[in-house]
């Protein structure tokens, strides 16, 4: 059974335009009622306006991005030098891939690093949200110094990296010293490079808590008024309730935050293999992304690189995936009930 | 109301984050790799050279700076043999290769580059720089001047592609009066006795709780490796450039020494730490600071310490061999020129007058002039040009000491001076070896399995690149 209905003229959501009518669908999905010729000729026009309005970013991204991409999927099945013309070499690049050593230890690296740099970020920017939270009339000037150093250059964090984390003259190590605890050589122990690099990647945490925060400030007051009336202290309303209302953002974070970390280049780069040559370049940095760029503007083995960069393409997607998977339990989208 | 806008957007879009995530990851990581674009078949420039040449037209110069006087005055007398026809462009700052092979990819090319002369093997084997035998012979340069290191550096498949600048080679540099408060001196350092120079950095090192005070000798690994192996008589590649010898028993005895000298003073990443802590350019330096005993390091530091700690308690040698010749690696610039070029006759006239005795000479005295004004030492020039270096050499007066044995040390290492050969694979060979070395370093292999296991990496290399060079 089908039943048209028609939105009454007045009655249209925000940003509807009056004049159109609605179709409504039954349960089964089936369309009530087609649009007439009029209709599909001005809906026809509209795409085509906006079609019009975007084409600048379209092109852009057609010769940018999409273009480099279908082209990189050639090049990991050539043995290409960036002159010589590229030479077809079908498979080659991924057998070589699975044999290579350094692949596995470079990803084995970057693993290490996104396992601990996503539930750090996510941790410190909820904490210092929530701080900011309850800053009252100086949450302003507390977001806008958390957002400030979002806006100093990668490298330049990666040469700061080195001076801050010196195992001997390094502020942190003095800091750490003026409690009675020595620390650790943070950029030549291969065992402290990572955890040095993910505490240093916290320097640029501004924009999550500023997301974490927006998100906070949405969470409705009367849930945590009705939970406090309940009886229900800090942590019970904090697990109970922020939690699941904010997991949105939360789960956003993590998506982002993981494909961040599987991206991981500049900061490591600047500060362990930016010197070059024969100069100490320490392995426990040398995250995927390194390496892969390493072949390409190193070595020159572009179709090797660009076969690399398939596999982390491939690394991420499935990791998304099974990010997207276990979201369905834990993610709760307010007004997505069925 | 921010976060309802977002909610809203983020909960159409998490349907298509998937998608969108993967294309951002994508475009980064990909579109990276793909640069792919037009080529020039090499050797196709169609300069002639010598001085009945038409000099005309533009010549873009990459990878060149103007920092000093030496550099100044050779430049001048450059753009004076090139005469008012030709339009200089200098642009200025390190050679970038990833930017040059994407020029010589699309056909863009710069007329000139000065390139560091281990890269020449690789860009030669490429086809993105053309071979300079008509230039030399064209312009009459005596190639037979050019020091013998430096030619091999820039020589590829018999042919010279680079035309050797500057020449740098290691000295062994130690703060006197901590050999002498130890009771040691420069022969305890220098590398001619090994087991005295283990036992110099356990003597010189100084410590307060868990950090150093004094380094007591660093015997800069990774990079300096080459010249423990060659101390000992191994060359890590062949003289043609097709043998890998890392695992030369000799050499992995010197990596097991070089490394036991950082052991022995507590690790190599306390003693990286610090070094990294250090004032290198400054009044400060470890030597003024009395925070390191010794270490080689290249000559072109002795006018670093003389100009900014003249009163350092320095003492010089060469580095020698357990049998005490003196030894050093060169290293250095050299000019070549890309395929394609459009300008290859002023390209090859500008270098090869940067390069000659007389423009070598004349900037030398404008630096020797510049240095006693400033009351400093001028300590000489070292460049790819024996006899430019003896003209040179005979402008030096005596210095106070130590910087005259300064000066000694860094001619006698000069004469010794041997390079690795060219060859088409050197970044790859350089980076498997400093990799080898690192782990070692890291204390994640010993030095034996790291050198094997890099002996067979660095060998492929070669021989793939070789094959795709021979065209097999």
């Amino acid at each position: 059974m089908t039943t048209t209905q028609r939105i009454p003229p007045g009655a249209e959501p925000a940003g509807v335009p009056a004049a159109l009518d609605r179709t409504i669908s039954t349960e089964s999905g089936r369309e009530l009622a087609p649009p007439s010729k009029a209709r599909r000729r001005a809906s026809r026009r509209n795409t085509l306006a906006a079609l019009g309005f975007i084409s600048p970013w379209l092109i852009g991204f057609a010769i940018f991005t999409a273009w480099p991409i279908g082209y990189s999927l050639y090049l990991s099945l050539t043995d290409y030098d960036g002159i010589s013309p590229a030479q077809f070499t079908g498979f080659d690049n991924y057998a070589r891939l699975a044999e290579d050593p350094r692949v596995g230890q470079s990803l084995l690296n970057t693993l290490i690093y996104t396992a601990l740099y996503v539930p750090s970020h996510i941790i410190v920017a909820l904490v210092l949200a929530m701080l900011l939270q309850r800053a009252g009339r100086s949450a302003g000037f507390f977001r806008t110094l958390f957002f400030l150093p979002k806006m100093t250059p990668a490298v330049a964090v990666g040469v700061l990296f080195l001076l801050l984390f010196n195992g001997q003259g390094g502020l942190i190590n003095e800091a750490l010293g003026a409690f009675g605890i020595p620390g650790p050589y943070w950029t030549t122990d291969p065992a402290w490079v990572k955890p040095g690099l993910v505490l240093m990647s916290l320097w640029s945490i501004g924009s999550a808590v500023i997301i974490l925060l927006a998100a906070l400030q949405n969470v409705p007051k009367e849930l945590t008024e009705s939970a406090t009336i309940d009886g229900a202290n800090l942590w019970q309303q904090t697990t109970r309730i922020t939690l699941p209302m904010i997991s949105p953002a939360l789960f956003f974070l993590a998506v982002v935050n993981t494909i961040a970390g599987f991206q991981t280049f500049t900061e490591a780069y600047t500060a362990f293999f930016g010197a070059g040559g024969e100069s100490f370049q320490s392995d426990a940095a040398l995250f995927y992304v390194i390496y892969l760029f390493r072949q390409a503007f190193e070595f020159f083995n572009m179709g090797y690189a660009s076969a690399l960069a398939w596999v982390l393409f491939l690394v991420i997607m499935v990791v998304t995936a099974v990010q997207f998977v276990v979201s369905k339990r834990l993610v709760y989208y307010e007004g997505d009930q069925k | 109301m921010l976060l309802a806008r977002y909610e809203g957007i983020f909960m159409t879009a998490r349907r298509l984050l998937p998608v969108t995530a993967l294309a951002a990851a994508t475009a980064l990581t990909l579109g990276a790799c793909a640069n792919g674009g037009a080529q020039n078949a090499p050797g196709d420039n169609q300069a002639w050279y010598g001085g009945e040449s038409d000099l005309t037209g533009e010549l873009e110069i990459v990878g060149f700076g103007l920092g000093d006087e030496i550099a100044e005055v050779r430049h001048d007398l450059a753009l004076e043999a090139l005469g008012q026809s030709v339009d200089v462009t200098l642009v200025e700052g390190g050679l970038d290769i990833q930017q040059f092979l994407s020029s010589v990819a699309s056909g863009d090319v710069p007329d000139l580059i000065y390139a560091s002369r281990n890269q020449i093997g690789s860009l030669a084997a490429r086809g993105a720089i053309v071979p300079l035998t008509d230039c030399i012979e064209g312009e009459d340069v005596d190639e037979s001047q050019f020091r013998e290191e430096a030619l091999a550096q820039v020589t590829f498949d018999d042919e010279v592609y680079g035309i050797p600048e500057f020449n740098q080679v290691q000295l062994t540099m130690a703060n006197a009066k901590l050999l002498d408060e130890a009771g040691l001196s420069i022969d305890d350092v220098n590398g001619s006795d090994p087991d005295a120079m283990a036992a110099a950095a356990e003597a010189l090192v100084q410590r307060s709780g868990d950090d150093l005070q004094t380094i007591g000798v660093d015997s800069k690994l990774p990079e300096f490796f080459p010249l423990w192996a060659k101390a000992r008589g191994v060359d890590l590649l062949s003289e043609d450039g097709r043998t890998a010898n890392l695992d030369d028993p000799a050499a992995i005895e010197a990596l097991e020494w070089a490394v036991g000298i950082y052991e022995a003073q507590g690790g190599f990443s306390a003693v990286k730490a610090f070094r990294d802590s250090a004032d290198f350019f400054g009044e400060g330096n470890q030597f003024a600071a009395d925070e390191l005993g010794a270490m080689p390091m290249e000559q072109w530091y002795v006018n670093v310490l003389n100009d900014v700690s003249p009163d350092a308690p320095m003492a010089f040698d060469a580095v020698r061999t357990p049998e005490g010749e003196p030894i050093a690696f060169a290293g250095g610039q050299a000019w070549a020129v890309p395929a394609g070029t459009e300008n290859g006759t002023a390209a090859c006239r500008y270098a090869t007058t940067m390069t000659a005795v007389d423009s070598w000479v004349t900037a030398a005295e404008a630096r020797k002039e510049a240095r006693e004004e400033e009351g400093g030492v001028f300590t000489g020039v070292l460049t790819g040009n024996a006899t430019a270096d003896e003209e040179i050499r005979g402008l030096l007066s005596d210095a106070d000491e130590p910087w005259q044995q300064g000066i000694e040390a860094m001619y006698e290492a000069n004469d010794a001076a041997v390079a690795m050969a060219a060859n088409p694979a050197d970044a790859e060979f350089t980076r498997i070896w400093t990799d080898a070395i690192n782990s070692v370093l890291a204390g994640d292999a010993e030095p034996a399995d790291a050198l094997a296991a890099a002996q067979d990496e660095a060998q492929a290399a070669l021989d793939e690149a070789w094959a795709e060079f021979d065209g097999e």
